[in-house]
Parts: C-alpha cells; structure tokens; sequence
C-alpha cells in the first residue's frame, strides 16, 4: 500500500511493523513525530507494544537497556542534543550486545542552538559499538529500520539508523508500506537466549578482569565485521520479499564517471541530480552514495574504486582538529591497498545550509580538475 | 533435622522454633564486601523478604564489587549491573520487558548507594517515582561515596569528615532529606529501616512486594571503613541511631506515616556520634548542635501528629 509519508512517520511505521515490544522516548526536534505517532497508534489501539515516557534520553535508552535484557525488541528515537546525552548509554547497551534499534534524525549540535541537518551528532557517537545506517529517502528509512532489527538480532549489536533533519523528516514522500504478514515471516520473534529470568539467575554486566574484557571486546569487533555480510543478506532478502534491494552502498552512473561524488544521506539524491546535470554537459561524473558508516565498509569500497578515478567526499560533519569524517574514514580504508585514487574532500552545509546541485557540481569539477586540496577539505558555501 | 547435633539442645528442637526471621537464604557466604558491612546484612534480609521471584537492578555502588566479578554473582536472583545515574530508569526497563514477556508477577528492585540515589541518579528516580512505576526502589544510605574511597554525597550529615571534606570542621553542609523529596511524590508505600531490627526490615520487603506501584525503602547503613568504626559495632550503631532519633524507622502508606520503631525515651545523640572516627573532631557545641536539629523534627513530627 502506498501512502504519503513524513520521514518521521516512515521510522515509526517501520518500528510498528518490526512490532516492537517497548519504545521509551523522550521528544526532542526535529524526531518529535516519531514517539507522537507511536503515541498516537497506541491510544488508537493499533500499536500493541509498549509505549514509556521517560524524564531524559540517558533514561529512554537506560530503559531499553532493562526491557532489552528481558528479552524485548526495543525501540527509540532522538536526535542532537538527545544523542549526545545518551552517549554513555549507547557503549553500555552495544557492549552488552543488546540488539536495540534507535533512529537519529540528524541535527547540529550546540552551541551556539541550531535545529537544522548536521551528520555531527551521529558521527560522533561512532566508536559506541553501534551499527550506522544513513538514509536517503523516506522509502529508505521505512525499510531500513525493518532490516535492522534482522540484522542487529543476528550479530548481537545495536543500530542505528539516521536521516537528516527536516529535509527527510518533515518531507512528505510516497512510501510503500510493506504487509505486515510479510514483515513477519521476513522478521522472526526476537528470542534470545540469555535473559533476566527468575527460573535461570544469571547475572548481566558483572566486572571482567582484562583478559575477559579484551576477548568480548574481540568478539564484539569480530561480529561488527561479520555485519557486512549480514546487511548483504539481509538487503537481498529484503529486495526478494518486498522487491526494493539494498547494499553497503548505491552506485549511480559510476561504471565510466571520470570522477566520482562520494555522499551519505538525503544528499546522495541531490548528487544523483548534479550527477545528471554534469553528463548533460558533457562530463562522465558518478555518484557513490554510502548507506553503512559501522561497519565501515572498507573492502567493499577497495573493491569498488578505479585507479586514478578520484573521489570527490562531500561531509556534513567535522571533526574538529581533523577534518570531515567521511573524508577521513575513507582515506584510512584505502591507505594499505593497491588501488588507491586521488580523495578529495569537501566541507559543506554545516548546521543546515544547503548542499545544492550546483555546489557538488563544483565539488566535482574542482576533484576532476585537481583543483581541490588534498591533504585537508575544502569548505565550500552555496554562493546564494 | 538430626535432633541433638551436639550443638542445639533437643528440648529445643522438639518445641519447633518458629524463627522470627526467614531461613530462606538466597545470598551466598561468597560476595567482597568489607568486615560488619551493613549492605550485605540489609540485602541478605531483603531477600528474605522479597523472595526468588526478583530480580535487581544495581547502578556503580558497593553492591557493584560486592556482587563478586563475572562469572560469579553472590545472590541467588537475576542480577542486572546498570549505570550509575539510571537505576530507577533500568529497573523500569525490565519490568516493562517482563511484561513483554508475559510475566506480570516478578518483583524487579533497584538496589543504590546513597551516591546513586541522592545525587546522580536522582533525574531518574524521580520520573520513576512520579509516574509510579511498579518497582521497588532502594537506597541503601552509607552517607558518602564509600566504594570510591568516602567521598561527601547529599546523604553525607553535616560537619562528617569524608576524603573531599577534610579539615577538622568537615562537610559543611546538611545530609539532604530525600525522605521529604519522595514523600512529595506521593507514592503508594515508603519505608525506612535498619539492620538492627531486621524482623522489622524483612517485614516491609514482604509487604512492599504485595503493593503495587513505586515502592521505596530508606536504609541506613553503616559502613565501618568509611565510618571508622570497628566491624562490630554496625548494629550497635544502627540501633543507637534509631534510639537517639537521628534515624526515624517508619512507613508511609497512602501519605499515613506511622512509626515502626518507636522511641519513647530518645538517647543522647552523642552516644551514637562518640566512636565514630569521622565525627572524632566534633566539639560539644557541634553536638548539641545536632541534638538540637533531632529534637526539631521529632517536634514537628509531634506538631504533624496533633
């Protein structure tokens, strides 16, 4: 069934359809929608999980920890701010290798306030030991958070899955909504193992000595990597069931590009246009837009490049006293290989600003020329 | 039971002592707490009283350590170690988790020092509480953060020495009173209680578990290392504070308050203070200058009664 939806709405469609057991929220903009319409499905009598209104983040994510360990499919939803407060909570749950599944809309961080679409608040949260998926359209995000729980319940880790603010969460797109009989024989129950149960006492969390410590840390490093095959099958699986398919990433136009645009989220469809525009006039220019930042998916993306085929990084992000993380992520993952094309990064729409078509044009074109600087990203502005 | 074991005269045994504290034991001999630690007493009674359909939630406190490290655990029910700011939240997670479940009967507790209850974690146990949330909450109150080393909390008493209020005056500043806080939140049931009356604690873990909603219960618990006390004179002490009504031992229930333990004929609070090495700088004047505050609110307490 198709119906016009909200990115926010999509996410919570998807949790609906994941039939989660417990979401615990607290609202923050711009993810708000996405525990109102839970809230609101629930008063109607259509969503039969549990809804939890909590007093902070540290304490939604705190009571997904508990239900989790219960052995409930769980769910939140926050953004900026929200996410940061959360931090300690997202290394306990992924080191307790709960397979909780939350959506980020992403948002600039303060100070100084700003609302608007910024990878800042995800990107920083990447050495928490959850999976990341970045979205591109509200389509994406309805399937994304389904393939999620298949995937986390399968490698024993959280994840996340993220769509920018406003652009996709209050951008109304039709959506195809999966049947919901299809979602379940697609998504079995959630039926771990080890849980809190007064007939088996076991104990969750305890101190673990160095030795132990360091083989769970081994074991979580070995299953995060395991995860690229995962999100391979389950994306085919996905393609069979319901006949949109996904993978590490989604190339378009890239087999001839003489340079290639390198984006994540709703900016991989405005590339999609540049891209287009680009070959109208004339230039071979592609487009590579990556779905997964964890696992990063390095082999798949050495597999992937040409030799002296450049990559154009756009970033929504920094990292202070670095530079964008993307650009970053992928100069490590091709430093130790054979093949390894010129990157070029590219610093743009900070806090909201847009990423237009004609400024990854420019981006292109300045990769293409070898216009651009090498060792550190170009910030670049849409000049209207 | 063999009858004349050489150890329990037989008479005895014949006349079927009924003890007057459960013989259940689901704490083990095996935890790490410290010599005369109040906590581990408290906890082996709250089981008692709990029973093996609990489970616990246990934020960064002694409990922590005390619970022994993996794969070992000193309590006989499904233990659950959380972050320190967000016992009440977890503990609430689990329960909604178990209902997920199907299971609406297990009782889930969350079990937090004084640091945990009074200060970080204070955000979390207040939502719990205001949105009765059908858990039991614990605090048990060493009056400093004993498992870091006797660092002052909100539930340290004034002028107490700790390792961050050195100096001969110590904290300056009062123990905060929680009790009033929850009170505020008109919860269904909440209790204080010590280990010197442990008919008396086993008793409102029973009874707590039979209520529904936020239940909280107040323990004081005296910590010899970070008292300085010797590991004998914890239930000493906790009695003293009791009988010099420094500690009111009570229940409320429906906002009713009624004395557990009552003191008709209170003790010189300088009988509980005396011995006590972190109160060892206290003058006369700093004495009577707590005598003063207890008599204060047992007058109250009398002025609320009439």
């Amino acid at each position: 069934m198709k119906k016009v939806l909200m990115g926010n709405h999509a996410a919570a469609m998807g949790a609906m359809l994941a039939k989660v057991d417990v979401v615990s929220a607290y609202p923050i903009t711009p993810q708000t929608q996405v525990v109102e319409f839970l809230a609101e499905q629930k008063a109607k009598g259509a969503f039969a999980g549990q809804y939890l209104k909590v007093e902070s983040e540290h304490s939604a994510m705190a009571e997904l920890l508990g239900a989790a360990t219960a052995g409930a499919r769980c769910f939140t939803a926050t953004s900026s701010q929200g996410l940061a407060y959360m931090h300690e909570l997202l290394h306990w749950v992924a080191g307790a290798r709960l397979p909780v599944v939350m959506v980020d809309v992403n948002r600039a961080l303060a100070a100084p306030w700003n609302l608007w679409t910024d990878q800042s608040d995800s990107l920083s949260q990447r050495d928490t030991g959850w999976m990341q998926f970045y979205c591109s359209t509200n389509q994406e995000v309805l399937d994304t958070v389904i393939m999620a729980y298949r995937i986390a319940e399968e490698v024993h880790l959280p994840a996340m899955v993220v769509l920018d603010g406003f652009t996709l969460s209050h951008t109304y797109e039709p959506v195809d909504i999966p049947d919901a009989e299809r979602v379940d024989a697609f998504l079995p129950r959630y039926a771990p193992s080890q849980i809190l149960d007064t007939k088996t006492p076991l104990s969750f969390g305890a101190l673990a000595q160095p030795k132990e410590y360091f083989r769970l840390r081994r074991r979580m490093a070995a299953d995060m990597k395991r995860a690229e095959d995962v999100i391979m099958t389950v994306g085919r699986d996905f393609g069979e069931s319901f006949g949109r398919r996904y993978g590490l990433f989604d190339a378009y136009r890239c087999d001839d590009a003489d340079a290639i645009l390198v984006t994540s989220g709703a900016v991989g469809c405005t590339a999609k246009a540049a891209v287009d525009a680009l070959r109208e006039k004339g230039y071979a220019a592609g487009n590579l837009r990556l779905r997964v930042f964890r696992p990063f998916p390095a082999d798949a993306l050495a597999a992937f490049v040409r030799p002296g085929i450049p990559l154009a990084v756009i970033d929504r992000d920094y990292s202070p006293g670095g530079t964008g993380i993307w650009f970053e992520e992928i100069k490590a993952a091709l430093y130790s290989r054979e093949v390894r094309p010129p990157v070029y990064g590219f610093i743009a729409g900070l806090g909201g600003g847009d990423i237009t078509s004609e400024l990854l044009q420019e981006a292109w074109l300045k990769t293409l020329s070898g216009r651009a600087a090498e060792a550190e990203a170009s910030w670049v502005e849409d000049a209207r | 039971m063999t009858e004349g074991n050489g150890r329990v005269p037989t008479d005895i045994v014949k006349r079927a002592i009924k003890p007057s504290v459960p013989s259940s034991e689901l704490m083990t001999p095996g935890h790490l707490a410290c010599q005369g630690c109040a906590a581990t007493l408290s906890m082996r009674y709250a089981l008692k009283g709990l029973g093996s359909e609990t489970v616990l939630v246990i934020p960064a406190c002694c409990w922590t350590v005390l619970a022994g490290p993996a794969p070992r655990s000193a309590v006989g029910v499904p233990l659950l170690h959380a972050p320190f700011a967000a016992a009440a939240a977890t503990a609430c997670g689990v329960k909604a988790g178990l209902r997920a479940r199907g299971d609406q009967t297990t009782q889930v507790v969350a079990w937090a020092g004084d640091g945990g209850t009074f200060d970080i974690g204070l955000q979390s146990l207040s939502g719990a509480a205001e949105r009765n949330e059908d858990i039991i909450y614990v605090c048990y109150d060493n009056e400093a953060y004993m498992n870091t080393g006797i660092q002052r909390s909100g539930g340290t008493p004034a002028h107490a020495w700790t390792m961050t209020t050195p100096g001969s005056s110590g904290s300056d500043l009062p123990k905060k009173d929680l009790d009033a806080i929850l009170r505020a939140h008109h919860i269904p049931y909440m209790a204080t209680a010590t280990v010197a009356y442990p008919e008396d604690m086993v008793r409102k873990f029973s009874k707590a578990r039979q209520i529904k909603g936020f239940r909280f219960i107040h323990i004081l618990s005296p910590c010899p290392p970070g008292w300085k006390t010797e590991p004998d004179q914890t239930v000493r002490l906790s009695r003293l504070a009791v009988q010099t009504g420094l500690f009111m031992v009570y229940e409320v229930e429906q906002g009713k308050m009624r004395l557990s333990v009552p003191v008709p004929k209170r003790k010189p609070v300088g009988e509980y203070l005396a011995g006590q090495g972190r109160f060892k700088n206290f003058t006369p004047a700093d004495v009577e200058a707590v005598q003063k505050s207890v008599d204060e609110s047992w007058a109250r307490l009398a002025d609320e009664k009439a």
